[in-house]
């Protein structure tokens, strides 16, 4: 089904020799992933809905080069951070905002010393202030006193102190936020971070998603919110685990927000 | 009366001091094998850093039981070696509570040393239950097998041989300051909120046995000091000298943010600029040591990071938070700390053997103690590196070891060989075409 989206790309914006207001980096997941997509998806709606000017890379985006860092392949990521500098310096990107943690942190923290200085935000940063500026507003409704527990994504919190941006959205809502007994800084991680989501585990007695899941059942939750598209996919598997996967959702917070607007 | 005890006393001194700061000398030389990183930046957030985290045990807290314990034991260390002045005086100079003129502060003083001494005896003796009795998972795990176990359990016995020590030698003291008609030298000062329950024990015992008990005490005190201050570098007690170190030259950047390997941007930019030129020979340099990308040996790790190794407590905090460890895998970051000291103390000892050189030993921090399967374990989640109440990087040293591994060795796990050739070949760590990247636009 084809809806009526709009999203310009940065040589579409350059060629009307407009400048967005703010560049959004859709990652890998967001732009491959069946799952992701959805999020990526919703998260247009909401900027489209906020009348925010914004545009995509397109097809001049690639990997940020994460996976290969944190793989041990440095070559890799600074061939890839080096020609994808290249081309944000070339639309003069300012500020950007992507819906993935781990591109996030890669552009935030590691491409500054590689000559890529950009102000970086992570969506549930930017949706809170669109919130706080008055450009969107939203109400409960569907998940009013819903319960709602938040799985902090690492390279979101750990990495870069984020654990109140998407607590206010989803306390915006109405709903009853429950927090697992690992939350925050004490979050236990999903398993799919340091490349893990492209190998095999190591040998072990039990899957990290599994692990997590259960944290998150513990608070008998209606929603799992993430804010993370890696974090997404362990969580909805873990779900399916154990076969719970008509009480529990899991969904993001551009979704949880696009929801609430019937968008 | 002769200057014997001085000079007795003097060289104890001496010897204790000089072993230590020989060994001091040691430690340092090996941190001093590591590879070169500057952390002197921003010395107002590093000196609040060591201020919060080592002097003020804000990271200990995060456990409030073993939190507070450990507060206790170590305020009781810190102060109770306040007497240690007093004592070092005495021994000297021969005099006798040499401080005593100063009165009622010195009564508050002693109190309190006292006071602490017992609440160090009772945090001591939960520390040691909740190792030998309780044996929480942290402290019985596989990584703590031997010596490791053995050291807890020694420094804790030796806590309670020198507290039980003071005590007794005030107790001896204030037994003979109350001595009817006073006794040779011994004067009345200071309060004993603590052994003045002990001191009865010697009521009926001769005067001169309990003056020799009262030297004895004195001087099994210090010396048991002196042994337990040399303990230290062959122990994890360590962390009470350089958490301070430590703390302070930890890293200040955000915890996801890796560094950027300097000899691999040179490398890429050399290869992305189209003005170079393919069939220049590079530029040479007789003394370069053609760089190494990674770590597979403690020579290959910065010295922050030798550092850590040696300031690491063997807590487990870090281990008991790994979401690796939790789920059985082999991976442990107290581990990669506890290799990286012993094969440390390996290359250093190799050092010393062959005056001043290190001879290749055919051995290596990866293989030889940390295997690449616990590295591969890994999610970089930084859980290690948030729980250390100390602020040591169990994960850098873990991505150091894989970078070796790849771009040394390529030996990275077949799937990952895969995910890394697609980003070369179409940008993403999945098979799909660049050129479909926006498709989702229309779906």
């Amino acid at each position: 089904m084809s809806e009526n989206l709009i999203v310009p790309t940065m040589a579409e914006m350059l060629a009307q020799g407009k400048q967005p207001e703010v560049l959004f980096w859709v990652g890998c997941a967001g732009s491959f992933d069946d799952r992701a997509k959805k999020i990526t998806k919703a998260f247009v709606r909401i900027l489209n809905r906020a009348k925010v000017e914004f545009a995509v890379l397109g097809t001049e985006e690639s990997c940020t080069g994460d996976p290969a860092k944190r793989a041990g392949n440095e070559f890799l990521f600074q061939m890839q951070a080096m020609m994808n500098i290249e081309v944000l310096n070339a639309y003069e990107a300012k500020k950007i905002v992507t819906a993935c943690p781990h591109c996030f942190n890669t552009l935030k923290n590691e491409y500054p010393e590689l000559g890529g200085q950009y102000e970086v935000i992570h969506h549930t940063e930017f949706l809170k202030s669109l919130l706080d500026d008055g450009r969107l507003t939203i109400e409960g409704g569907q998940f009013k006193g819903k319960r709602i527990t938040f799985h902090d994504p690492c390279y979101l919190g750990r990495a870069n102190n984020i654990y109140e941006a998407p607590r206010e959205l989803i306390s915006k809502l109405d709903a009853a936020l429950v927090e697992m007994k690992r939350s925050k800084a004490n979050g236990l991680c999903c398993g799919a971070g340091g490349a893990q989501m492209f190998k095999d585990a190591e040998n072990g007695n039990k899957e990290v998603n599994i692990e997590r899941t259960e944290d998150a059942l513990e608070t008998q939750p209606e929603i799992i919110a993430a804010g993370c598209p890696f974090c997404n996919t362990m969580m909805t598997d873990g779900i399916k685990n154990k076969e719970k996967e008509g009480e529990v959702k899991v969904m993001d917070i551009a979704e949880l927000i696009a929801n609430a607007q019937d968008l | 009366m002769s200057y014997l005890d001085n000079i007795l006393f003097a060289i104890l001194l001496a010897v204790g001091f000089g072993y230590f700061f020989n060994n001091v000398k040691k430690l340092r030389r090996n941190i001093n094998l590591g590879t070169n990183v500057d952390r002197t930046d921003n010395p107002k957030a590093r000196w609040t850093n060591m201020a919060m985290i080592a002097l003020g045990q804000s990271k200990m807290v995060k456990r409030p039981i073993a939190g507070i314990l450990h507060i206790i034991v170590y305020v009781g260390f810190v102060v109770i070696n306040i007497e240690l002045l007093e004592i070092i005086i005495d021994g000297l100079f021969g005099t006798h509570r040499v401080f005593a003129f100063i009165g009622v502060t010195y009564d508050v003083l002693i109190a309190s040393f006292e006071i602490l001494a017992g609440l160090v005896l009772f945090a001591v003796f939960a520390f040691w239950t909740r190792r030998n009795v309780i044996k929480l998972k942290r402290f019985v795990s596989s990584d703590l097998k031997g010596w490791p176990k053995n050291d807890a359990n020694y420094i804790l016995y030796f806590e309670v041989v020198l507290m039980t020590l003071f005590l007794l030698m005030n107790a001896t003291d204030l037994h003979l300051q109350n001595v009817p008609g006073g006794y040779s030298h011994f004067i009345q000062a200071g309060s004993f909120p603590i052994s003045q329950f002990i001191a009865p024990l010697f009521d009926g015992v001769s005067n001169e046995l309990v003056m020799l008990l009262s030297e004895l005490f004195w001087w099994l005190h210090i010396v048991g000091i002196l042994i337990f201050m040399n303990y230290l570098y062959y122990s994890k007690h360590l962390h009470i000298l350089l958490a301070f170190p430590n703390t302070y030259f930890a890293n200040l950047n955000p915890q996801g943010e890796f560094d950027n390997l300097a000899s691999v941007t040179k490398e890429v930019k050399l290869m992305m600029d189209p003005n170079a030129d393919p069939f220049a020979a590079a530029p040479v340099d007789e003394n370069a040591v053609p760089s190494k990308f990674g770590a597979s040996d403690v020579q290959d790790l910065n010295w922050v990071q030798l550092l850590n190794a040696y300031t690491c407590t063997e807590c487990g905090r870090c281990t008991s938070s790994c979401p690796a460890n939790i789920t059985g895998k082999k991976l442990s970051p107290r581990k990669i700390m506890m290799d990286t000291r012993d094969r440390l103390e390996e290359v250093g000892r190799n050092i010393d053997a062959n005056k001043g050189i290190f001879i290749p030993d055919n051995k290596t921090l990866l293989n030889d103690y940390i295997t690449p399967e616990e590295l591969w374990a890994c999610t970089s989640c930084n859980a290690c590196v948030e729980e250390c109440p100390v602020n040591i990087s169990p994960l850098s040293i873990i991505l150091d070891m894989r970078r070796y591994l790849v771009m040394e060795q390529s030996a990275a796990p077949m799937p990952l060989n895969a995910m890394m050739t697609n980003i070369e070949n179409n940008g993403a760590p999945w098979q799909y075409n660049q050129q479909d990247r926006l498709n989702w636009k229309n779906e």
